[in-house]
């Protein structure tokens, strides 16, 4: 048979569509996409606000703002260091926490774990991830700096105390509870999203290892070794959030703006200084101070987490959904 | 005289849960000869070849029962030393599955593993495993390029390279060349034969010519049971069992 296909016609008393049917189609699709870049407006205009508020700050101060060390109102006068210093090192410390934990547990649940122990232990790790962080912040302030005060930080001052990162006075609220807390909050991104690239590898490398007369752990070690760049996203990834983190840390951090060597001495981070002065800051300079280190933690942010979720959707073929929620 | 047998099961049987996968099976594999092992899929023909070097143990509710013997040892009994076993017995798997690592590297890991790490024997090592796997003229001037790089025919060579280099007396190859294409079959096929001389291979093939071309030996499987075995030019020409006779004719399978 050939030719075309004819259309037999609609008996007389048929239903027939409204003529309007076909436009509303094409009406949905455009105020659905309308809707959808409204996000990219939203971005545009945040980064407009943030960089339009700086302004006044950013000719006053120029570069000198990243590494002046003086936070001083009153005579109008804003060097952001010490917070810089404070994110750097309250992240840093988080992260040398989280990792062996979050990587350990991915190890665990991806490559030994029986099934239902890996479903159970996976479905309290996302848990873990959706606890607000306020939360954390009460569990800090009233249980974990009890503890460091009486017992952790007279005992690390008494043994290692000749070292400058443990001297000075056990507060219990600084830079190590900040980044106890920090890193317990970071743990499910690496651990949830690590396990995933991890079981993203393909089983025949393990095979291959095994039957190379590889142990068990040999064998997992060359899944760790491919799932590499994966596990260096999912580090990024959470340490983006560890330095972006406001609530929380701004309870248990102590809020001061000195640097200092010693992890037990109260600092202040980039997040947390906007948190804790926003309110307070009157000065048309002051505030345009703020707004600027918003903008140097965004810029940071910004550029950690498109970084970060590149290396893992490459290491995972394009498959985690957890790159994109994480 | 006969010759010296390297594999010998005897009553072996396989279980994965209920599922009864090989029936009472006894082979015997002679050695620095190429035995194929051929059936319709899920005859039970890779799970035999996996039993060999006791890969099946990964899989969670495997159960056996009956012997199998390699060079005398016992492979499943209880003080057998499985690291130690398939140190001993090279593997090629269907699929290419070189490591996201350099040329070089895939071919020293297993080395490595045993604790060779000077550089001079790594490297003679290598050489030598890569000439033996006809793979060394192709790559002799890029062995810290990735492995990925290579083609698949290739990355399947590497493979093979990479189970020689621990020198063992039995490499287990399951359908080797399946992925590959024509050409990239024939230069494994003629691997196989250049090898045997050193290495007792047993293959795995849904592939009838194949298994004419290259084999000494060939054992016909079927829902779990060994039909028929015997020299590879008998069994095709002059098959004992009618099962064999209509599966090698395409019958069936």
């Amino acid at each position: 048979m050939s030719g075309a296909l004819t259309v037999p016609a609609l008996p007389a008393g048929a239903p027939r569509r409204r003529p309007g049917a076909r436009w509303a189609d094409e009406a949905y699709r455009r105020g659905l996409g309308a809707l959808a870049l409204l996000v990219f407006v939203v971005v545009a205009l945040i980064v407009y606000e943030i960089a339009r508020g700086a302004g006044p700050s950013i000719r006053a101060f120029g570069w000198h703002f990243l590494v002046g060390t003086e936070w001083d109102p009153v005579a109008d006068r804003y060097g952001a260091l010490p917070y810089v210093f404070g994110t750097a090192v309250s992240s840093g410390l988080a992260m040398l926490l989280a990792l062996p934990l979050g990587l350990g547990t991915a190890i665990y649940l991806a490559e030994l774990a029986p099934h239902r122990v890996d479903q159970a232990v996976s479905f309290v790790v996302e848990l873990l991830a959706s606890i607000p962080s306020i939360v954390y912040g009460i569990w800090g302030l009233f249980v974990l700096a009890p503890l460091l005060r009486t017992l952790v930080e007279p005992w690390l001052i008494q043994h290692f105390g000749f070292l400058p990162l443990f001297q000075g006075f056990p507060f219990g609220i600084g830079m190590l509870n900040a980044g106890i807390v920090l890193a317990i909050m970071v743990v499910p991104t690496i651990a949830s999203l690590s396990r995933e690239i991890l079981l993203a590898t393909p089983p025949s490398l393990r095979e291959a290892a095994l039957a190379l007369g590889a142990t068990r752990a040999e064998a997992i070690a060359v899944a760790v070794d491919a799932a590499r760049p994966g596990i260096l996203g999912a580090v990024i990834l959470a340490l983006g959030r560890a330095v972006g983190e406001t609530m929380a840390v701004t309870m248990v951090i102590g809020n001061s703006n000195r640097i200092s060597a010693s992890l037990l001495a109260p600092g202040s981070t980039m997040a947390s200084v906007i948190a804790n002065e926003f309110t307070e800051a009157t000065g048309a300079l002051y505030l345009s101070a703020l707004v600027e280190i918003a903008l140097v933690l965004f810029a940071l942010t910004l550029v950690m987490n498109a970084f970060a979720r590149l290396l893992v959707l490459w290491a995972t073929g394009g498959r985690s959904d957890a790159a994109g929620a994480a | 005289m006969k010759p010296e047998i390297r594999i010998r099961t005897h009553d072996f049987d396989l279980f994965y849960g209920a599922h009864h996968a090989l029936k009472s099976v006894s082979l015997e594999v002679p050695a620095n000869s190429v035995t194929a092992i051929i059936g319709p899929s899920g005859c039970g023909k890779s799970t035999l070849l996996r039993s060999f070097n006791r890969m099946n143990d990964l899989i969670p509710g495997v159960r056996v029962r009956g012997r199998v013997e390699l060079s005398g040892l016992d492979v499943y009994a209880p003080g057998t030393d499985v690291v130690e076993l398939r140190r001993h017995v090279g593997m090629v798997f269907q699929r290419a599955n070189p490591f996201p690592k350099s040329i070089f590297e895939n071919v020293a890991y297993g080395l490595r593993l045993l604790g060779v790490n000077r550089r001079a024997e790594l490297e003679a090592r290598v050489e030598t495993s890569l000439r033996r796997a006809a793979l060394w003229e192709e790559v002799r001037d890029r062995l810290g390029r990735s492995a990925l790089a290579l083609s698949g025919g290739q990355q399947q060579r590497l493979c093979i390279a990479r189970a020689l280099a621990v020198e063992p007396e039995v490499v287990l190859m399951d359908e080797p060349a399946s992925a590959l294409d024509p050409t990239a079959t024939a230069r494994v096929e003629e691997l196989v034969l250049e090898l045997k001389s050193r290495y007792t291979i047993v293959v795995v093939t849904h592939n009838m010519q194949q298994a004419a071309r290259i084999s000494d030996t060939t054992a016909f499987m079927m829902v779990g049971e060994l039909v028929e075995v015997g020299e590879t030019r008998s069994l095709f020409t002059r098959p004992r069992q009618k099962l064999t006779e209509d599966y090698i004719t395409g019958r069936f399978g």
